[in-house]
């Protein structure tokens, strides 16, 4: 895989990884042909593409369209199920998860991206083993985070986070 | 897990998140952005020490900045600070801001360097795995050089954890991919192919990747892969009910390493071993099984899992290209696909099988499914669906149903999408030229693609009609009623114009004798369009009225006074201007004699590949192109004869070599398919049927630059030739074939021969009728010698004796050995042989189209090695080898001017002794 991309329907980047070195400018060039691209496309449509030399898989998950640029040789179906295990992640670890967990917590998805996928391929596909390792770094956050933040951590609630929401843009991102 | 845990509230962050989501315009945005980046720079500048959190906080603050798309030029050293520190939540922000924001500040990265290694050889494995990840994540030379020692012996170390193992070996991955060079395992590889055996399935799943890599660089090496991989595959998809807990997805067992192993497996030839080649056939056959199954569950998880193996599987299946039984149930299981109620299953399907069609044991199978194909390309709604539909049609297409192909293409072209026109405009246009049997088609479908997708039609495309019609006498007259006929539509495309303006200056006199295109009516017809067309078709046009003034002097007036209209004349366009001027006087002051010479018809066109098929290749890669005309492997090839072995090579893919007219066509384009043949016979076997050339003479001068080939035929008999030669030894096998239905008695060949030592061995005196014969001859050579041997051969047809004989292609030439050298060597050797006697010229006309393929080709044929860049010049062909003959070796130098302008070579040759320069001399310059 050579990058994955997270956007919403309004075209917001939300997330990248890039497994290939590129520019920033590049990057930036990339991002915007490619979110054009896939936001003109009906819902109907299949889930892959022809772009530049590369295939892009793209699904959207409610508001939230997740989009990768495989190469030639390989496979456009498991890269699909790629995205879906990773939505799989986000959902098990932050609990039914929308849009806005993945901007407020924006560290947590690289993060459990890493543990999923490294250099671009599968690192760890077993659902459990994932979240089991996150769920340790948290044990060690949490430990941290108490002794030198001062407060506890649920002052991060879920409703905090939608009493930030003015704009209203709650969306779950739906699993199916 | 409740949304409480989520560890370390930042609520400085959640604010300023929330600050930039409320901000009503961008401006707003950047301005909050430059609040908190001053703020930002001041708490980091300030003289107290920030303590750990905050440093977080604001660091965290710096990425989502970035990642918002603005600039960060700081914060590095503070990441730095964080990614230094024992504390893990530190350690892990500095760790991602790092690798979102690499800087090739050196200072930085030697910090960053020592860091990581002081967390690889950690006693905590999350502090390992993070320094892992993130050499993954920037992966740059500078963090290669410095743990490219150290990550393999982490990734096999017994003592290391599963999940930093996993890590490891990712992280090799991705430095082997951006520094290939520094990456060895050297006597590690066989442990780290070994883990293909591990036990934890996530550690297999990315060593496995890992492993495809390195096969792919070192393919010998990592060869040991493909029984573990096999054996591997074999306990996921054959038994009945595999327990694989948390690696089954939606019942599907290990998908992602199934399709990793599949991939590997993907490197490399089918496996040599009889054992795990049917362990494998095993595991190909229980996928496709599988695939019949009716579903464990209802989601599409379920399916397309389980999918993703099948197709990786027949991704194998075509790879390999053995096996007809698997490649025609691949086939078929791809027909289920083509209407799937998926979109992305059909277009899945429409892809994978236009790599099976490129197979010669299953693209009869793909031809079976024109219909859907077909009806897939009216009817998907989804224009990436269609396109893989025409690369399907493009690549199922050939002979028997090309007609079919270009009207179904040509039908969608009137609705197609733009984005995919003009790539449909080039594919007909190769699929019409290439499959052509008569040139009216194919002028009909050119002319067609101009009229429905005129801008769409590149120069490539028109300028590709021109030269097949210059090149084709039969098809001249046609393309002129044509084109006259179709350019009375009041609106044509301005391409037909040009097409339509360039024929009838070449052949509209074919069709002046009709009143109704009469010279004046064809005039008048193509300058109504002159004053809506560009400057390049102006131009193009007064290149058309000077060719009418030859073709129709009943004309001239008329166009001279519209060359001298000061619309001419005094046009502001430079080359408009010059061209009316230039004409206009040469019209003038020419008789018609000169005139005629001048305006002469154009000769045909000296070309090999078509501009359009590599313009087609530029756009796609190779693969999508059908090859399998072009493969030197199809074997249904003989029945056409000359045609289609002509056919068989890539560079007659244009219908200038591919005609079964060729000899009514015009005198240049003649020799021109037979020299295909002869070059490209090399890829036929020697079997006589497989080459059924038109000879009905000897041929050896064409075996001087190849050795095999079809040496004789008449009514009666047809002889092949297959040989070798090494050193000063050759073995020629020669195949007698008997055309007639009786059989021949009495058959006798025998060899007369004075320079070289032949020996024969001795045959069966009766060859039955359609049966063949072969027989062996070894041939020594002692010195250089002029004189070929030939071969008699007697034998009773019905009753009367028959008599036949030829030279045997064994000529000097044969016994050469290539040899490379540098540019220096060679003009070193070249000026010590530099006594008049060793050295002989000769200047001749070229008998051939000169082509610098084709003439390498040759000279490659004759058995010198060709030597690139010791020519200054890089047309000249410069080459050097050794005969090696019992007494002795003669070295030999050779070089090859073409002069393409006055079609004209001279070839020099040097070698140390002078009957072999003259020998070597006579023969090679005979063949161009």
């Amino acid at each position: 895989m050579q990058f994955m991309l997270l956007f919403s329907r309004q075209g917001k980047l939300r997330l990248q990884k890039w497994y290939v070195p590129l520019s920033d400018k590049e990057k930036k060039k990339i991002t915007r042909e490619l979110v054009q691209t896939v936001l003109a496309r009906k819902p109907k449509m299949c889930c892959f593409l022809e772009w530049r030399d590369l295939k892009i898989v793209y699904k959207r998950y409610a508001s939230l369209y997740f989009c990768c640029a495989i190469e030639d040789q390989d496979n456009e179906l498991i890269t699909l199920e790629i995205i879906h295990r990773y939505v799989e992640l986000l959902d098990k670890y932050f609990g039914s998860v929308c849009e806005l967990d993945i901007i407020f917590n924006f560290e947590k998805a690289y993060f459990i991206l890493d543990e999923f996928l490294l250099g671009g391929e599968a690192q760890e596909t077993s659902k459990k083993n994932v979240l089991k390792a996150i769920e340790q770094a948290d044990l060690l956050q949490e430990a941290s985070v108490c002794l030198h933040a001062g407060f506890p951590p649920s002052v991060l609630s879920e409703s905090f986070l939608c009493s930030l929401d003015i704009a209203g843009v709650f969306r779950r991102v739906k699993l199916d | 897990m409740p949304a409480v845990s989520k560890g370390d509230g930042m609520r400085g962050l959640a604010v300023f998140i929330s600050d930039i989501r409320n901000c009503k315009s961008k401006e707003a945005e950047v301005k909050r952005i430059n609040k908190e980046l001053a703020n930002i720079r001041s708490k980091f500048k300030g003289d107290k020490s920030l303590d750990g959190y905050s440093k977080r906080k604001y660091v965290c603050k710096l990425l989502f900045i970035f990642l918002l798309g603005h600039d960060i030029d700081f914060g590095h050293m503070e990441a730095v600070n964080l990614l230094s520190s024992n504390k893990y939540t530190e350690k892990q922000i500095g760790y991602l801001f790092i690798s979102v924001l690499v800087n090739s500040n050196s200072d930085l990265i030697r910090l960053i360097n020592n860091a990581i290694k002081n967390d690889l050889s950690s006693r905590y494995p999350v502090f390992m795995k993070l320094a892992l990840h993130c050499i993954a994540n920037v992966g740059s030379r500078e963090m290669a050089e410095a743990f490219v020692q150290e990550i393999p012996r982490i990734l096999v170390a017994g003592d290391t954890m599963d999940s930093v193992k996993q890590s490891a070996a990712l992280c090799l991955l991705r430095l082997h991919r951006t520094s290939p060079d520094l990456v060895t395992m050297g006597e590690l590889t066989s442990r780290v192919v070994h883990l293909l055996n591990d036990q934890h399935l996530g550690v297999v799943t990315a060593a496995t990747s890992l492993i495809i890599a390195m096969a792919q660089k070192n393919p010998e090496e990592l060869k040991v892969s493909i029984p573990l991989a096999v054996g591997r595959l074999g306990r996921i998809v054959i038994p009945a009910a595999s327990d694989l807990q948390d690696y089954a997805y939606y019942f599907v067992p290990a998908p992602w390493l199934s399709v990793k192993l599949l991939r590997l497996l993907q490197c490399y030839p089918p496996p040599e071993d009889d054992s795990v080649r049917s362990r494998l056939a095993e595991c190909l056959e229980s996928i496709l099984n599988k695939a019949q199954e009716p579903p464990k569950s209802k989601k599409v998880q379920h399916s397309n899992a389980k999918y993703a193996v099948l197709f990786e599987a027949i991704s194998l299946i075509i790879h390999y290209d053995s096996d007809p039984g698997l490649l025609v149930r691949a086939c078929n299981q791809l027909g289920q696909f083509l209407q799937h109620r998926e979109t992305n299953l059909r277009y899945l399907a429409l892809e994978s099988m236009c790599t099976l069609a490129s197979s010669e044991f299953s693209h009869e199978a793909v031809k079976t499914h024109i219909e859907t194909v077909i009806s897939a390309l009216k009817t998907e709604r989804d224009v990436s669906v269609r396109q893989r539909a025409v690369d399907l049609l493009y690549a199922m297409c050939d002979r028997s149903n090309a007609k079919q192909i270009v009207a179904e293409l040509l039908d969608y072209l009137e609705t197609a999408d733009y984005s995919i026109r003009e790539e449909i405009v080039l594919k007909v246009a190769v699929i019409a030229e290439k499959y052509a049997v008569d040139y009216a088609w194919y002028v009909d479908t050119i002319l067609n693609l101009i009229r429905i997708a005129g801008d769409h039609v590149s120069e490539e495309v028109w300028y590709r009609v021109i030269q097949i019609v210059i090149s084709r006498e039969e098809v001249q007259g046609y393309a002129a009623k044509t084109v006259f006929e179709a350019l009375q539509a009041p609106a044509c495309h301005e391409n037909l114009v040009k097409v339509g303006g360039y024929i009838l200056g070449e052949f509209g006199n074919l069709i002046a004798g009709d009143p109704r295109s009469s010279p004046l009516v064809q005039f008048n017809l193509l300058h109504s369009k002159f004053h809506l067309c560009s400057v390049p078709t102006r131009a193009l046009l007064l290149s058309t009225y000077i060719k009418f003034i030859n073709l129709f002097p009943e004309i001239k007036v008329t166009i001279q006074d519209v060359l001298r209209s000061s619309s001419q004349i005094r046009n502001s366009d430079v080359e408009l201007q010059q061209r009316a001027v230039e004409y206009l006087r040469l019209s003038c002051v020419a008789n018609t004699d000169v005139l005629a010479t001048v305006l002469e018809e154009m000769p045909p066109f000296l070309e090999r590949e078509s501009s359009i098929l590599s313009k087609l290749k530029k756009r796609k890669g190779p693969g999508l192109l059908p090859e399998q005309e072009d493969s030197p492997k199809d074997k249904n090839t003989g029945v056409n004869g000359t045609v289609e072995s002509a056919s068989l090579s890539p560079l007659s893919a244009d219908l200038l070599g591919l005609s079964s007219t060729s000899s009514q066509s015009s005198s240049s384009s003649a020799p021109r398919g037979s020299l295909l043949v002869d070059i490209f016979a090399d890829n036929q076997s020697p079997v006589p049927e497989a080459a059924a050339a038109p000879v009905a003479t000897e041929n050896f001068s064409k075996f001087v630059c190849k050795n095999s080939g079809v040496l004789f035929e008449n009514q009666m008999l047809q002889i092949g030739l297959k040989s070798e030669f090494r050193q000063n030894l050759g073995r020629l096998h020669v195949f007698y074939g008997n055309k007639t239905s009786m059989q021949f008695l009495d058959f006798s060949p025998s060899v007369v021969c004075h320079d070289v030592n032949v020996h024969a061995k001795s045959v069966d005196p009766v060859v039955n009728g359609g049966a063949q014969l072969q027989q062996m001859f070894n041939i020594e050579c002692i010195s250089d010698f002029q004189e070929a041997p030939s071969l008699n051969i007697q034998f009773r047809y019905g009753g009367t004796l028959q008599n036949i004989g030829f030279k045997l292609p064994v000529t000097l030439n044969k016994f050469f050995q290539p040899t490379e050298m540098s540019s220096q060597e060679f003009f070193q050797r070249w000026k010590q042989l530099s006594i008049p006697q060793q050295e002989v010229q000769k200047i001749f006309k070229a008998k051939n189209p000169m082509d610098m393929d084709v003439t390498k080709a040759k000279i490659a044929g004759f058995g010198v090695a060709l030597l690139d860049q010791v020519d200054p010049n890089p047309s000249n062909f410069v080459g050097a080898g050794i005969i090696h003959t019992k007494t002795t070796q003669v070295g030999c130098l050779m070089r090859l001017e073409p002069n393409t302008q006055a079609q004209m070579y001279r070839l020099t040759l040097r070698t140390s002794r002078d009957s072999v320069s003259q020998q070597l001399c006579e023969l090679l310059s005979d063949q161009f």
